[in-house]
Protein backbone atom coordinates (compact mmCIF):
# COMPACT_ATOMS: atom_id res chain seq x y z
CA UNK A 1 0.00 0.00 0.00
CA UNK A 2 1.43 3.48 -1.18
CA UNK A 3 1.23 5.35 2.47
CA UNK A 4 2.09 8.33 1.33
CA UNK A 5 -0.36 11.05 -0.36
CA UNK A 6 1.19 13.38 -2.67
CA UNK A 7 -1.97 16.29 -2.83
CA UNK A 8 -0.77 18.33 -0.05
CA UNK A 9 3.16 19.20 1.32
CA UNK A 10 2.11 17.55 4.71
CA UNK A 11 5.56 18.17 6.37
CA UNK A 12 5.29 21.83 6.36
CA UNK A 13 1.31 22.08 7.09
CA UNK A 14 2.05 19.77 10.49
CA UNK A 15 4.62 22.32 11.21
CA UNK A 16 2.25 25.30 10.87
CA UNK A 17 0.53 23.85 14.22
CA UNK A 18 1.97 23.78 17.22
CA UNK A 19 -0.06 21.52 19.09
CA UNK A 20 0.52 18.55 16.88
CA UNK A 21 4.15 18.44 18.79
CA UNK A 22 2.17 17.50 21.49
CA UNK A 23 2.43 14.51 23.57
CA UNK A 24 -0.70 13.27 25.07
CA UNK A 25 -0.54 10.34 27.97
CA UNK A 26 3.00 10.05 26.88
CA UNK A 27 2.46 9.14 23.24
CA UNK A 28 2.35 11.36 20.03
CA UNK A 29 -0.81 12.96 19.64
CA UNK A 30 -3.28 11.58 16.90
CA UNK A 31 -6.00 14.39 16.45
CA UNK A 32 -9.18 13.15 15.20
CA UNK A 33 -11.69 14.90 16.52
CA UNK A 34 -11.89 17.45 14.06
CA UNK A 35 -15.65 17.24 13.77
CA UNK A 36 -15.92 18.34 16.89
CA UNK A 37 -13.31 21.62 16.59
CA UNK A 38 -9.87 21.55 14.46
CA UNK A 39 -5.96 22.56 15.49
CA UNK A 40 -5.34 26.48 15.27
CA UNK A 41 -2.04 27.06 12.81
CA UNK A 42 0.61 29.09 13.78
CA UNK A 43 -1.03 31.98 11.39
CA UNK A 44 -4.36 32.47 13.13
CA UNK A 45 -2.85 32.17 16.99
CA UNK A 46 -0.54 35.21 15.63
CA UNK A 47 -3.30 36.97 13.91
CA UNK A 48 -5.08 37.20 17.35
CA UNK A 49 -2.04 37.95 19.36
CA UNK A 50 -0.80 40.91 17.26
CA UNK A 51 -4.48 42.05 17.50
CA UNK A 52 -4.31 42.31 21.15
CA UNK A 53 -0.40 43.32 21.18
CA UNK A 54 -0.89 46.34 19.12
CA UNK A 55 -4.38 47.18 17.39
CA UNK A 56 -6.67 46.47 20.28
CA UNK A 57 -9.54 49.31 20.63
CA UNK A 58 -13.27 49.01 20.05
CA UNK A 59 -14.18 49.50 16.75
CA UNK A 60 -17.24 51.70 14.63
CA UNK A 61 -16.80 54.27 17.73
CA UNK A 62 -13.84 55.97 17.99
CA UNK A 63 -12.08 58.80 16.35
CA UNK A 64 -8.47 57.69 17.29
CA UNK A 65 -6.37 56.02 15.07
CA UNK A 66 -6.44 52.78 16.74
CA UNK A 67 -9.83 52.27 16.96
CA UNK A 68 -9.77 53.12 13.09
CA UNK A 69 -7.08 50.77 12.75
CA UNK A 70 -9.16 48.02 14.73
CA UNK A 71 -12.82 48.78 12.75
CA UNK A 72 -10.42 48.36 9.05
CA UNK A 73 -9.29 44.88 10.64
CA UNK A 74 -12.37 43.38 11.29
CA UNK A 75 -14.45 45.11 8.47
CA UNK A 76 -11.30 43.61 6.06
CA UNK A 77 -12.31 40.28 7.80
CA UNK A 78 -15.71 40.25 6.71
CA UNK A 79 -14.72 41.26 3.22
CA UNK A 80 -12.59 37.84 3.50
CA UNK A 81 -15.31 35.79 4.37
CA UNK A 82 -17.40 37.20 1.70
CA UNK A 83 -14.75 36.80 -1.01
CA UNK A 84 -14.70 32.81 0.86
CA UNK A 85 -18.18 32.03 0.51
CA UNK A 86 -18.59 34.26 -3.05
CA UNK A 87 -21.22 36.43 -0.97
CA UNK A 88 -22.09 39.23 -3.24
CA UNK A 89 -21.64 42.27 -0.56
CA UNK A 90 -20.03 42.38 2.85
CA UNK A 91 -22.87 43.52 4.84
CA UNK A 92 -24.84 40.24 3.79
CA UNK A 93 -22.14 38.53 6.27
CA UNK A 94 -22.88 39.42 10.00
CA UNK A 95 -20.80 38.16 12.65
CA UNK A 96 -22.61 36.18 15.30
CA UNK A 97 -20.85 33.98 18.39
CA UNK A 98 -21.41 30.70 15.94
CA UNK A 99 -23.38 28.27 14.22
CA UNK A 100 -25.74 27.86 17.26
CA UNK A 101 -25.69 31.90 17.69
CA UNK A 102 -26.34 32.74 14.51
CA UNK A 103 -29.87 29.60 13.84
CA UNK A 104 -30.95 31.57 17.25
CA UNK A 105 -30.92 34.60 15.61
CA UNK A 106 -32.46 33.23 12.34
CA UNK A 107 -35.29 31.58 14.44
CA UNK A 108 -35.96 35.20 16.51
CA UNK A 109 -35.93 36.94 13.72
CA UNK A 110 -37.41 34.81 11.13
CA UNK A 111 -40.08 33.47 13.57
CA UNK A 112 -41.35 37.36 14.38
CA UNK A 113 -41.72 38.29 10.77
CA UNK A 114 -42.22 34.87 8.82
CA UNK A 115 -43.93 32.44 10.72
CA UNK A 116 -47.33 32.10 12.15
CA UNK A 117 -49.59 29.74 14.03
CA UNK A 118 -50.28 26.42 11.35
CA UNK A 119 -47.05 27.07 9.39
CA UNK A 120 -44.52 24.45 8.89
CA UNK A 121 -40.76 23.80 9.31
CA UNK A 122 -38.85 21.30 8.19
CA UNK A 123 -35.62 20.26 8.89
CA UNK A 124 -33.50 16.29 8.22
CA UNK A 125 -33.21 13.43 10.90
CA UNK A 126 -29.54 14.04 11.14
CA UNK A 127 -29.70 17.85 12.30
CA UNK A 128 -27.81 18.90 15.36
CA UNK A 129 -29.55 19.56 18.24
CA UNK A 130 -28.88 23.26 17.07
CA UNK A 131 -31.07 23.12 14.19
CA UNK A 132 -33.87 21.08 16.03
CA UNK A 133 -34.10 22.94 19.45
CA UNK A 134 -34.41 26.56 18.33
CA UNK A 135 -37.06 25.85 15.67
CA UNK A 136 -38.69 23.40 18.55
CA UNK A 137 -38.67 26.51 20.55
CA UNK A 138 -40.34 28.61 17.83
CA UNK A 139 -43.22 26.37 16.84
CA UNK A 140 -43.52 25.78 20.37
CA UNK A 141 -44.20 29.62 20.77
CA UNK A 142 -46.14 30.17 17.07
CA UNK A 143 -48.09 27.30 16.70
CA UNK A 144 -46.05 26.29 14.27
CA UNK A 145 -45.16 22.49 13.05
CA UNK A 146 -41.89 21.05 12.87
CA UNK A 147 -41.45 18.13 10.21
CA UNK A 148 -38.39 15.71 9.61
CA UNK A 149 -37.27 14.53 6.51
CA UNK A 150 -36.10 11.18 7.53
CA UNK A 151 -33.05 9.24 6.10
CA UNK A 152 -32.29 5.58 4.60
CA UNK A 153 -29.89 3.26 6.69
CA UNK A 154 -26.88 4.43 4.32
CA UNK A 155 -27.33 7.75 6.13
CA UNK A 156 -29.16 9.55 2.99
CA UNK A 157 -31.36 12.06 2.87
CA UNK A 158 -34.50 11.19 1.25
CA UNK A 159 -35.55 13.95 -1.68
CA UNK A 160 -38.79 12.42 -2.54
CA UNK A 161 -39.96 12.27 1.46
CA UNK A 162 -38.83 15.87 1.16
CA UNK A 163 -40.95 16.54 -1.63
CA UNK A 164 -44.32 14.97 -0.25
CA UNK A 165 -43.08 17.22 3.02
CA UNK A 166 -42.90 20.31 1.07
CA UNK A 167 -46.08 22.17 0.82
CA UNK A 168 -47.91 25.59 0.54
CA UNK A 169 -47.86 25.35 4.17
CA UNK A 170 -44.03 25.36 4.21
CA UNK A 171 -42.37 28.42 5.15
CA UNK A 172 -38.87 27.49 6.60
CA UNK A 173 -36.47 24.62 5.21
CA UNK A 174 -33.12 24.11 7.49
CA UNK A 175 -30.68 21.50 6.74
CA UNK A 176 -27.22 20.66 7.82
CA UNK A 177 -24.98 20.85 4.36
CA UNK A 178 -22.64 18.03 5.91
CA UNK A 179 -23.44 15.48 9.08
CA UNK A 180 -21.32 15.86 11.77
CA UNK A 181 -22.66 12.18 12.76
CA UNK A 182 -22.10 10.19 9.43
CA UNK A 183 -20.54 12.73 7.58
CA UNK A 184 -23.19 12.59 4.99
CA UNK A 185 -22.68 15.32 2.35
CA UNK A 186 -26.48 16.46 1.71
CA UNK A 187 -27.71 17.41 -2.17
CA UNK A 188 -27.86 21.34 -0.67
CA UNK A 189 -28.35 22.63 -4.44
CA UNK A 190 -31.40 20.61 -4.81
CA UNK A 191 -32.90 20.80 -1.82
CA UNK A 192 -32.81 24.70 -1.69
CA UNK A 193 -34.25 24.83 -5.41
CA UNK A 194 -37.17 22.13 -4.47
CA UNK A 195 -38.20 24.73 -1.28
CA UNK A 196 -37.67 27.64 -3.54
CA UNK A 197 -40.53 26.37 -5.79
CA UNK A 198 -42.94 26.43 -3.06
CA UNK A 199 -42.16 29.54 -1.92
CA UNK A 200 -40.09 28.39 1.52
CA UNK A 201 -36.76 30.17 2.82
CA UNK A 202 -34.04 28.05 3.47
CA UNK A 203 -31.09 28.03 6.07
CA UNK A 204 -27.83 25.84 5.40
CA UNK A 205 -26.10 24.93 8.60
CA UNK A 206 -22.44 24.82 6.91
CA UNK A 207 -20.35 23.72 10.50
CA UNK A 208 -19.17 20.98 9.05
CA UNK A 209 -19.06 21.62 5.52
CA UNK A 210 -16.77 24.62 5.37
CA UNK A 211 -13.85 23.29 6.95
CA UNK A 212 -13.84 20.77 4.10
CA UNK A 213 -15.29 21.84 0.58
CA UNK A 214 -15.66 24.88 -1.30
CA UNK A 215 -19.02 26.91 -0.65
CA UNK A 216 -20.08 29.34 -2.75
CA UNK A 217 -23.71 30.73 -1.38
CA UNK A 218 -24.57 32.54 -4.88
CA UNK A 219 -23.97 29.05 -7.12
CA UNK A 220 -26.02 27.50 -4.07
CA UNK A 221 -28.96 29.66 -4.34
CA UNK A 222 -29.53 29.50 -0.31
CA UNK A 223 -31.56 32.05 1.67
CA UNK A 224 -28.93 31.94 4.45
CA UNK A 225 -25.68 29.98 5.23
CA UNK A 226 -24.24 29.73 8.65
CA UNK A 227 -21.30 28.51 10.09
CA UNK A 228 -18.66 28.68 13.22
CA UNK A 229 -14.55 29.58 13.30
CA UNK A 230 -13.88 26.96 15.51
CA UNK A 231 -13.97 24.16 13.34
CA UNK A 232 -12.24 25.50 10.21
CA UNK A 233 -9.20 26.39 11.89
CA UNK A 234 -10.47 29.96 13.97
CA UNK A 235 -10.72 30.71 16.98
CA UNK A 236 -13.99 29.62 19.05
CA UNK A 237 -16.42 32.34 20.03
CA UNK A 238 -17.02 33.59 16.60
CA UNK A 239 -19.32 32.60 13.59
CA UNK A 240 -21.20 33.54 10.56
CA UNK A 241 -24.72 34.42 9.07
CA UNK A 242 -24.77 35.08 5.36
CA UNK A 243 -28.34 36.77 4.84
CA UNK A 244 -29.57 37.38 1.19
CA UNK A 245 -29.56 41.27 1.76
CA UNK A 246 -32.91 42.08 1.09
CA UNK A 247 -34.07 38.98 3.15
CA UNK A 248 -31.36 40.83 5.50
CA UNK A 249 -33.01 44.28 5.21
CA UNK A 250 -36.83 42.59 6.00
CA UNK A 251 -35.84 41.10 8.79
CA UNK A 252 -36.69 42.60 12.40
CA UNK A 253 -33.11 42.75 14.30
CA UNK A 254 -32.32 40.02 16.76
CA UNK A 255 -30.85 41.82 20.19
CA UNK A 256 -30.67 45.01 21.22
CA UNK A 257 -27.88 47.64 22.18
CA UNK A 258 -24.87 49.69 20.92
CA UNK A 259 -23.89 49.56 17.52
CA UNK A 260 -26.95 47.86 15.99
CA UNK A 261 -29.02 51.67 15.72
CA UNK A 262 -29.23 54.51 14.20
CA UNK A 263 -30.74 57.21 16.85
CA UNK A 264 -32.01 56.43 20.26
CA UNK A 265 -34.67 58.69 22.53
CA UNK A 266 -37.04 57.33 24.60
CA UNK A 267 -39.86 57.05 22.37
CA UNK A 268 -38.16 55.64 19.53
CA UNK A 269 -34.95 53.90 17.90
CA UNK A 270 -34.21 53.50 14.64
CA UNK A 271 -32.31 50.62 13.32
CA UNK A 272 -28.59 50.68 11.87
CA UNK A 273 -27.89 48.78 8.15
CA UNK A 274 -26.88 45.82 7.40
CA UNK A 275 -24.53 44.04 8.98
CA UNK A 276 -24.57 46.59 12.03
CA UNK A 277 -28.49 45.86 12.75
CA UNK A 278 -27.75 42.41 13.79
CA UNK A 279 -24.57 42.46 15.62
CA UNK A 280 -25.49 44.67 19.04
CA UNK A 281 -22.86 45.45 21.37
CA UNK A 282 -19.05 45.05 21.30
CA UNK A 283 -18.38 42.12 18.88
CA UNK A 284 -15.59 39.37 19.22
CA UNK A 285 -13.21 41.41 17.61
CA UNK A 286 -10.25 38.98 17.52
CA UNK A 287 -12.72 35.95 16.35
CA UNK A 288 -13.22 37.68 13.39
CA UNK A 289 -9.77 38.37 12.71
CA UNK A 290 -8.50 35.30 13.35
CA UNK A 291 -11.30 33.44 11.27
CA UNK A 292 -10.13 35.94 8.13
CA UNK A 293 -6.51 34.65 9.41
CA UNK A 294 -7.74 30.91 9.35
CA UNK A 295 -9.45 31.35 5.51
CA UNK A 296 -6.10 33.12 4.25
CA UNK A 297 -4.61 30.11 5.74
CA UNK A 298 -7.06 27.53 4.42
CA UNK A 299 -6.56 29.53 0.73
CA UNK A 300 -2.88 29.43 0.73
CA UNK A 301 -2.94 25.68 0.83
CA UNK A 302 -6.36 24.97 -1.69
CA UNK A 303 -9.92 24.43 -0.57
CA UNK A 304 -9.87 21.65 -3.54
CA UNK A 305 -6.43 20.05 -2.15
CA UNK A 306 -7.72 20.30 1.36
CA UNK A 307 -10.71 18.51 0.43
CA UNK A 308 -9.31 15.84 -1.60
CA UNK A 309 -6.27 14.69 0.76
CA UNK A 310 -9.20 14.23 3.28
CA UNK A 311 -11.07 12.50 1.06
CA UNK A 312 -7.87 9.99 0.31
CA UNK A 313 -7.65 9.76 4.26
CA UNK A 314 -11.37 8.76 4.80
CA UNK A 315 -11.34 6.34 1.99
CA UNK A 316 -7.85 4.64 3.52
CA UNK A 317 -9.34 4.46 6.89
CA UNK A 318 -12.83 3.18 5.74
CA UNK A 319 -11.00 0.22 3.96
CA UNK A 320 -8.91 -0.62 6.91
CA UNK A 321 -11.62 -0.18 9.76
CA UNK A 322 -13.56 -2.40 8.03
CA UNK A 323 -11.34 -5.79 8.09
CA UNK A 324 -11.81 -5.67 11.65
CA UNK A 325 -14.24 -8.09 12.61
CA UNK A 326 -17.51 -6.66 14.50
CA UNK A 327 -17.21 -3.19 13.06
CA UNK A 328 -20.21 -1.53 11.72
CA UNK A 329 -20.24 1.54 9.83
CA UNK A 330 -22.73 4.17 10.87
CA UNK A 331 -23.11 6.39 7.96
CA UNK A 332 -22.26 5.33 4.13
CA UNK A 333 -23.99 7.90 2.20
CA UNK A 334 -21.78 7.44 -1.43
CA UNK A 335 -21.28 11.21 -0.99
CA UNK A 336 -19.37 11.86 2.57
CA UNK A 337 -17.10 14.45 4.13
CA UNK A 338 -14.33 12.83 5.85
CA UNK A 339 -16.57 11.82 9.43
CA UNK A 340 -16.07 7.84 10.39
CA UNK A 341 -18.64 6.88 12.75
CA UNK A 342 -18.83 3.48 14.35
CA UNK A 343 -19.63 0.50 16.35
CA UNK A 344 -17.39 -2.70 17.62
CA UNK A 345 -19.85 -5.50 18.50
CA UNK A 346 -19.51 -6.22 21.94
CA UNK A 347 -18.28 -3.21 22.96
CA UNK A 348 -19.17 0.23 24.24
CA UNK A 349 -17.70 3.45 22.64
CA UNK A 350 -17.21 5.30 25.49
CA UNK A 351 -15.04 2.27 26.45
CA UNK A 352 -13.21 2.27 23.11
CA UNK A 353 -12.67 6.26 23.12
CA UNK A 354 -10.99 5.68 26.77
CA UNK A 355 -8.63 2.91 25.80
CA UNK A 356 -6.92 4.44 22.77
CA UNK A 357 -7.11 7.86 24.69
CA UNK A 358 -4.32 6.22 26.57
CA UNK A 359 -2.84 5.44 23.14
CA UNK A 360 -2.47 9.18 22.72
CA UNK A 361 -5.18 9.34 20.09
CA UNK A 362 -8.71 11.28 20.71
CA UNK A 363 -11.88 10.75 19.07
CA UNK A 364 -15.50 11.55 20.01
CA UNK A 365 -17.96 9.12 21.74
CA UNK A 366 -21.27 9.59 22.08
CA UNK A 367 -24.62 11.00 20.35
CA UNK A 368 -22.54 14.06 19.30
CA UNK A 369 -25.48 16.13 19.82
CA UNK A 370 -27.67 14.24 17.58
CA UNK A 371 -29.78 12.63 19.35
CA UNK A 372 -32.56 11.50 17.42
CA UNK A 373 -30.31 10.52 14.74
CA UNK A 374 -28.78 7.91 17.18
CA UNK A 375 -32.59 7.02 18.18
CA UNK A 376 -33.06 6.83 13.91
CA UNK A 377 -30.15 4.06 13.74
CA UNK A 378 -31.25 2.71 17.62
CA UNK A 379 -28.31 3.12 19.04
CA UNK A 380 -27.21 5.00 21.81
CA UNK A 381 -23.68 6.59 20.64
CA UNK A 382 -20.94 5.85 18.52
CA UNK A 383 -17.54 6.20 18.23
CA UNK A 384 -16.68 8.59 15.96
CA UNK A 385 -12.78 9.97 13.91
CA UNK A 386 -13.06 12.71 12.04
CA UNK A 387 -10.11 13.74 9.81
CA UNK A 388 -8.54 16.98 9.24
CA UNK A 389 -6.05 17.61 6.26
CA UNK A 390 -2.99 17.65 8.23
CA UNK A 391 -3.87 14.14 9.75
CA UNK A 392 -1.63 11.33 7.60
CA UNK A 393 -2.24 8.21 6.97
CA UNK A 394 0.57 6.93 9.09
CA UNK A 395 -1.68 8.08 11.37
CA UNK A 396 -4.73 6.24 10.39
CA UNK A 397 -2.59 3.33 10.79
CA UNK A 398 -1.56 3.67 14.30
CA UNK A 399 -5.34 4.47 15.34
CA UNK A 400 -6.36 0.98 13.45
CA UNK A 401 -3.63 -0.68 15.18
CA UNK A 402 -4.99 0.82 18.62
CA UNK A 403 -8.18 0.04 18.10
CA UNK A 404 -7.38 -3.44 17.71
CA UNK A 405 -5.55 -3.27 20.69
CA UNK A 406 -8.37 -1.86 22.49
CA UNK A 407 -11.26 -4.34 21.16
CA UNK A 408 -8.95 -6.97 22.34
CA UNK A 409 -8.73 -5.58 25.91
CA UNK A 410 -12.69 -5.18 25.91
CA UNK A 411 -13.62 -8.82 25.00
CA UNK B 1 -14.70 -4.24 57.09
CA UNK B 2 -14.90 -0.18 57.29
CA UNK B 3 -15.31 1.70 54.27
CA UNK B 4 -11.88 3.55 54.78
CA UNK B 5 -10.40 -0.14 54.95
CA UNK B 6 -12.26 -1.52 51.95
CA UNK B 7 -10.72 1.21 50.14
CA UNK B 8 -6.89 1.05 51.28
CA UNK B 9 -7.45 -2.73 50.25
CA UNK B 10 -8.09 -1.55 46.39
CA UNK B 11 -5.24 1.57 47.06
CA UNK B 12 -3.16 -2.22 47.71
CA UNK B 13 -4.40 -3.87 45.07
CA UNK B 14 -3.94 -1.41 42.20
CA UNK B 15 -0.26 -1.07 43.55
CA UNK B 16 0.58 -3.71 42.16
CA UNK B 17 -0.14 -2.44 37.80
CA UNK B 18 2.85 -0.18 36.72
CA UNK B 19 1.13 -0.26 33.32
CA UNK B 20 -2.43 1.70 32.78
CA UNK B 21 -3.33 -1.37 30.56
CA UNK B 22 -2.75 -3.80 33.27
CA UNK B 23 -4.86 -1.28 35.29
CA UNK B 24 -7.67 -1.19 33.09
CA UNK B 25 -7.53 -4.43 32.30
CA UNK B 26 -8.21 -5.50 36.32
CA UNK B 27 -11.09 -2.59 35.42
CA UNK B 28 -12.30 -4.58 32.85
CA UNK B 29 -12.17 -7.81 34.30
CA UNK B 30 -13.98 -6.12 37.52
CA UNK B 31 -16.61 -4.78 34.95
CA UNK B 32 -17.41 -8.76 33.54
CA UNK B 33 -17.63 -9.62 37.03
CA UNK B 34 -19.86 -7.06 38.28
CA UNK B 35 -23.29 -9.49 39.75
CA UNK B 36 -25.91 -8.77 37.32
CA UNK B 37 -28.60 -5.92 38.62
CA UNK B 38 -32.20 -7.64 38.91
CA UNK B 39 -33.76 -6.25 35.55
CA UNK B 40 -37.42 -5.02 37.46
CA UNK B 41 -34.45 -2.64 38.85
CA UNK B 42 -33.27 -1.05 35.48
CA UNK B 43 -36.03 1.36 35.53
CA UNK B 44 -35.61 4.64 34.51
CA UNK B 45 -36.19 5.57 37.85
CA UNK B 46 -32.72 4.27 38.82
CA UNK B 47 -30.97 5.06 35.57
CA UNK B 48 -28.28 7.84 35.68
CA UNK B 49 -27.82 8.95 32.36
CA UNK B 50 -24.61 10.10 31.70
CA UNK B 51 -23.68 11.61 28.03
CA UNK B 52 -21.40 8.86 27.44
CA UNK B 53 -22.73 6.13 29.12
CA UNK B 54 -25.47 5.05 30.97
CA UNK B 55 -25.48 3.61 34.82
CA UNK B 56 -28.53 1.85 37.01
CA UNK B 57 -27.71 2.29 40.78
CA UNK B 58 -30.60 0.14 43.01
CA UNK B 59 -30.07 0.70 46.86
CA UNK B 60 -31.86 -1.50 49.53
CA UNK B 61 -32.14 -1.02 53.29
CA UNK B 62 -31.24 -4.69 55.05
CA UNK B 63 -30.79 -5.16 58.81
CA UNK B 64 -30.15 -1.27 59.03
CA UNK B 65 -27.00 -1.68 55.98
CA UNK B 66 -27.61 -0.41 52.61
CA UNK B 67 -26.97 -2.61 49.79
CA UNK B 68 -26.16 -1.94 46.43
CA UNK B 69 -26.47 -3.27 42.69
CA UNK B 70 -25.74 -0.97 39.95
CA UNK B 71 -24.73 -1.64 35.84
CA UNK B 72 -23.48 0.89 33.64
CA UNK B 73 -23.96 -0.19 29.36
CA UNK B 74 -20.25 0.75 29.57
CA UNK B 75 -17.42 -1.92 30.84
CA UNK B 76 -15.03 0.66 32.08
CA UNK B 77 -17.32 2.55 33.91
CA UNK B 78 -18.91 -0.63 35.29
CA UNK B 79 -15.65 -1.78 36.62
CA UNK B 80 -15.51 1.43 38.79
CA UNK B 81 -18.49 1.09 39.70
CA UNK B 82 -17.79 -2.62 41.06
CA UNK B 83 -15.11 -0.93 42.98
CA UNK B 84 -17.18 1.83 44.17
CA UNK B 85 -19.95 -0.83 45.30
CA UNK B 86 -17.42 -3.07 47.20
CA UNK B 87 -16.30 0.13 49.39
CA UNK B 88 -19.79 1.47 50.33
CA UNK B 89 -22.21 -1.37 49.87
CA UNK B 90 -23.52 -3.02 53.48
CA UNK B 91 -22.14 -0.51 55.52
CA UNK B 92 -25.25 1.59 57.60
CA UNK B 93 -26.73 4.65 56.29
CA UNK B 94 -24.55 6.57 59.02
CA UNK B 95 -21.31 5.35 57.83
CA UNK B 96 -21.83 5.96 54.60
CA UNK B 97 -22.85 9.36 54.95
CA UNK B 98 -19.93 9.98 56.61
CA UNK B 99 -17.44 8.65 54.74
CA UNK B 100 -15.15 10.46 52.14
CA UNK B 101 -14.43 8.72 48.92
CA UNK B 102 -10.66 9.12 48.38
CA UNK B 103 -9.37 5.61 46.37
CA UNK B 104 -10.39 6.60 42.89
CA UNK B 105 -8.11 9.75 43.13
CA UNK B 106 -5.23 7.36 44.94
CA UNK B 107 -5.28 4.66 42.16
CA UNK B 108 -5.17 6.88 39.06
CA UNK B 109 -8.28 7.16 38.31
CA UNK B 110 -9.55 10.95 38.99
CA UNK B 111 -10.73 11.85 35.59
CA UNK B 112 -13.40 9.46 35.98
CA UNK B 113 -15.09 11.20 38.52
CA UNK B 114 -14.06 14.71 36.58
CA UNK B 115 -17.35 15.77 35.56
CA UNK B 116 -16.20 16.52 32.09
CA UNK B 117 -16.09 12.90 31.34
CA UNK B 118 -19.83 12.83 32.17
CA UNK B 119 -20.01 8.90 32.29
CA UNK B 120 -22.39 9.04 35.28
CA UNK B 121 -19.98 7.44 37.90
CA UNK B 122 -19.50 10.96 39.94
CA UNK B 123 -23.58 11.14 39.54
CA UNK B 124 -23.53 7.81 41.10
CA UNK B 125 -21.40 8.57 43.61
CA UNK B 126 -23.53 11.39 44.42
CA UNK B 127 -27.06 9.19 44.28
CA UNK B 128 -25.27 6.85 47.19
CA UNK B 129 -24.58 9.60 49.49
CA UNK B 130 -28.15 10.76 48.22
CA UNK B 131 -29.40 7.46 49.61
CA UNK B 132 -27.66 7.39 52.66
CA UNK B 133 -28.82 10.65 53.98
CA UNK B 134 -32.75 9.36 52.70
CA UNK B 135 -32.39 6.04 54.51
CA UNK B 136 -31.14 8.30 57.72
CA UNK B 137 -34.17 10.56 57.65
CA UNK B 138 -36.37 7.24 57.68
CA UNK B 139 -34.63 5.55 60.44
Amino acid sequence: METKTNIIDLESIRKDFPILTRKVNGKPLIYFDNGATSQKPQAVIAAIEKYYTLENSNIHRGIHTLSQEATEAYEAARNTVQHFLNAEHSKEIIFTSGTTGSLNLLASSIGKKHINQGDEIIISTMEHHSNIVPWQMLCEEKGAILKVVPINDKGEFLMNEFENLLSDKTKLVSVTHVSNTLGTINPVKEIIAKAHQKGALVIIDGAQAVPHTKVDVRNLDCDFYVFSAHKMLGPTGVGILYGKESLLNDLPPYQGGGDMIKTVTFEKTTYNELPHKFEAGTPNIAGGIGLAAAIDYMNKIGVDKIEAHEHELLSYATKEIKQIEGIRIIGEANNKASVLSFLVDGTHPSDIGMIIDKLGIAIRTGHHCTEPLMDRFDIPGTARASFAFYNTIEEIDTFIHALKRAIKMLL
Amino acid sequence: MTIKEAQNEIIDEFALFDEWMDKYEHIIELGKDLPIIKSEHKTEENLIKGCQSRVWLHADLSNNNILFTADSDAIITKGIIALVIRVFSNHTPKEIAESELFFIDQIGLKEHLSPTRSNGLLAMVKQIKMYSIAFQAKA
